[in-house]
């Protein structure tokens, strides 16, 4: 046969790894995911309907940027992410502290802590929506049992995207958790008992062991909880669609609240300033929080 | 010293367990005593402990509620689930094993799109004109696609890592022994990526069955209704019988806990892939 007859390090280019294989996912991503984000560049600059689509410059952007309930919502989606994503690189961190630690029923915290994650955002929206009732809600009832009159979580214009936020944390912390942990466990024994050994207490241990070296678990949580933060839609419409008036409302909303009046190209839009912000955000942090670990 | 310290985690586990408890068992333990009252007690809403039982009842009449609704929905999520994450395995171990094993020009393109697909928040409106294009909107074979779509690229990331802990010297002998690149990648490679495979698996049902915001814009309509969708829109008419309401949430709940009474340390290793290297 030809094959054996050609000595064994000139083969095809390539070898046996086929550039078709890449063509069925490249298919499916091209069509429905790169082609749809193309698009959206064209179609945010029209007027479109379900039945056609007219050119119009820019003045779905002015109307994004000039409306109080849109810019509500875009401001909005930045407090969102950067509440959410503070709070779990906090709680998570401290919770991976704890959970490393030597202390009684591990196992049971960390499967406490991370079953969240994997139940339905849906169905944690309408249980907490449930429980934050401001006169017959759980968390409400057992403030006052302690004295305290507590607020109307989702009822107070100046609260409900916080306390949509707080569920977020609820629900998400523990992934930021499980990820410290993972980045603590993977620090080399010989630190810490050189810090040791060089007389560091348990906040020394903290600050120049674990916080530095936990760094690209840190990254990771960073990235993670923005890029999901600023995306978030199905917690905010499961709690409060947005409200009070809307108050409450993030872009990923707004565009489908658009989309639901029929206002196809306004909400394009706000689909095209969603990617803006996403990318102008999370490429340079990738890259700056990346490049500092080359550094160091 | 010992002792001292022994004492002191004592205490801090003391805290840690009763806080954890009330802070992540309290809401679950809440959902499953409403799930099992009656009507007038679960429109109470309090923490206390079920006057009669009648969980039986509440799941009849949840199932029952709008001809059937929830087994239909049952059956539209376990179709879109498993369609969605067998094609999603299937393509993106394809490309995660050209990817790791073939140096080309396309290899930076590609790893390019694959962050792309992780960050890049996909355009709503223009995905449903492409799919109205292919006649694709509001049909199940479409919301499959976009969840395969939208799904790949974390997928391929978790293949890829592995791929290149597969030894190359299996590849070679498979094609001395005369064996083309397709039998090779489905006889050799594949069963050898199945670790991980039952990871992105795992990962990738908890997510799709969890999905939301896909069908409510891709596949509206009572007829092709997903466990989320049913959910959400039994708040509506629902109204004030919060004993069903819970229990429609506790059985939307049992399928992740089943998961991740099996898998739990699956689901960890797929989460936390990136944790370590950054």
């Amino acid at each position: 046969m030809t094959t054996q007859a050609i000595p064994r390090r000139r083969r095809r280019p390539g070898g046996p790894y086929p550039l078709w294989f890449y063509l069925p996912g490249a298919v499916v991503y091209g069509v429905l995911f790169l082609a749809p984000t193309f698009a959206s560049f064209y179609f945010s600059l029209t007027r479109w309907s379900i039945f056609d689509h007219s050119f119009i410059g820019f003045d779905n952007f002015v109307q994004f940027f000039q409306e109080p309930a849109l810019v509500k919502g875009f401001t909005n989606t930045f407090v969102y992410a950067v509440v959410t994503s503070v709070s779990k690189v906090v709680l998570g961190f401290g919770l991976a502290v704890l959970l490393t630690s030597r202390i009684v029923a591990r196992g049971y915290l960390r499967s406490v802590v991370f079953f969240p994650v994997l139940v339905s955002t849906i169905g944690v929206g309408l249980t907490f929506t449930v429980l934050m009732n401001p006169d017959t809600g759980l968390i409400n009832r057992s403030l006052a049992l302690l004295g305290v009159e507590g607020p109307g979580w989702l009822t107070d214009p100046s609260l409900a995207l916080l306390s949509v936020a707080m569920v977020d944390v609820w629900k998400g912390v523990g992934l930021a958790t499980l990820i410290y942990i993972a980045g603590i466990v993977s620090i080399p024994q010989e630190y810490f008992e050189a810090a040791r050994v060089d007389g560091a207490g348990s906040m020394g241990v903290l600050r120049h062991v674990m916080i530095p070296l936990a760094r690209p678990a840190t990254v990771t949580v960073i990235i993670l909880s923005l890029i999901g933060g600023l995306r978030s839609f199905d917690l905010v419409w499961a709690m409060t669609r947005g409200g009070p008036g809307f108050t409450s409302d993030v872009t990923a909303s707004v565009i489908y609240k658009q989309y639901q009046a029929g206002f196809y190209g306004l909400s394009t839009a706000g689909n095209v300033v969603l990617f803006v912000v996403v990318t102008a955000i999370v490429v340079p942090l990738f890259w700056f929080l990346n490049r500092k670990e080359v550094e160091r | 010293m010992t002792g001292r310290r022994n004492k002191n985690n004592h205490w801090l586990s003391t805290v840690a367990i009763v806080v954890s408890t009330v802070v992540f068992v309290v809401p679950f333990a809440f959902i499953a005593l409403t799930a099992v009252k009656d009507q007038s007690q679960a429109a109470e809403l309090d923490f206390s402990w079920p006057r009669n039982f009648q969980f039986v009842e509440n799941l009849v009449a949840v199932v029952e509620a709008r001809d059937y609704m929830l087994i239909i929905a049952f059956i539209n999520s376990t179709v879109l689930t498993v369609c969605s994450v067998a094609l999603m395995v299937l393509l993106s171990a394809m490309i995660a094993y050209v990817l790791a094993r073939r140096r080309s020009r396309w290899n930076g393109l590609v790893n390019f799109l694959v962050l792309s697909g992780l960050i890049i928040p996909p355009a709503v409106v223009p995905t449903i004109w492409v799919l109205q294009g292919l006649g694709l909107f509001r049909t199940m074979p479409g919301l499959i696609l976009v969840e395969v779509a939208f799904g790949m690229s974390f997928s391929i990331m978790l293949f890829r890592a592995f791929v290149s802990t597969v030894p190359r010297e299996l590849d070679e002998a498979a094609t001395l022994d005369g064996a083309g690149p397709v039998r090779l990648f489905f006889r050799v490679i594949l069963p050898l990526l199945r670790p991980v495979a039952i990871t992105v698996v795992v990962v990738q049902s908890v997510t799709v069955f969890n999905d939301f915001t896909n069908p409510l814009y891709f596949l509206p309509g009572d007829d092709n209704a997903t466990v989320q969708l049913t959910l959400y829109n039994f708040q509506s008419q629902l109204g004030t019988r919060y004993n069903l309401l819970f229990t429609n949430i506790l059985l939307i709940t049992i399928p992740p806990l089943l998961m991740f009474l099996f898998f739990n340390r699956r689901i960890v290793a797929g989460m936390t892939a990136g944790a370590i290297k950054g």
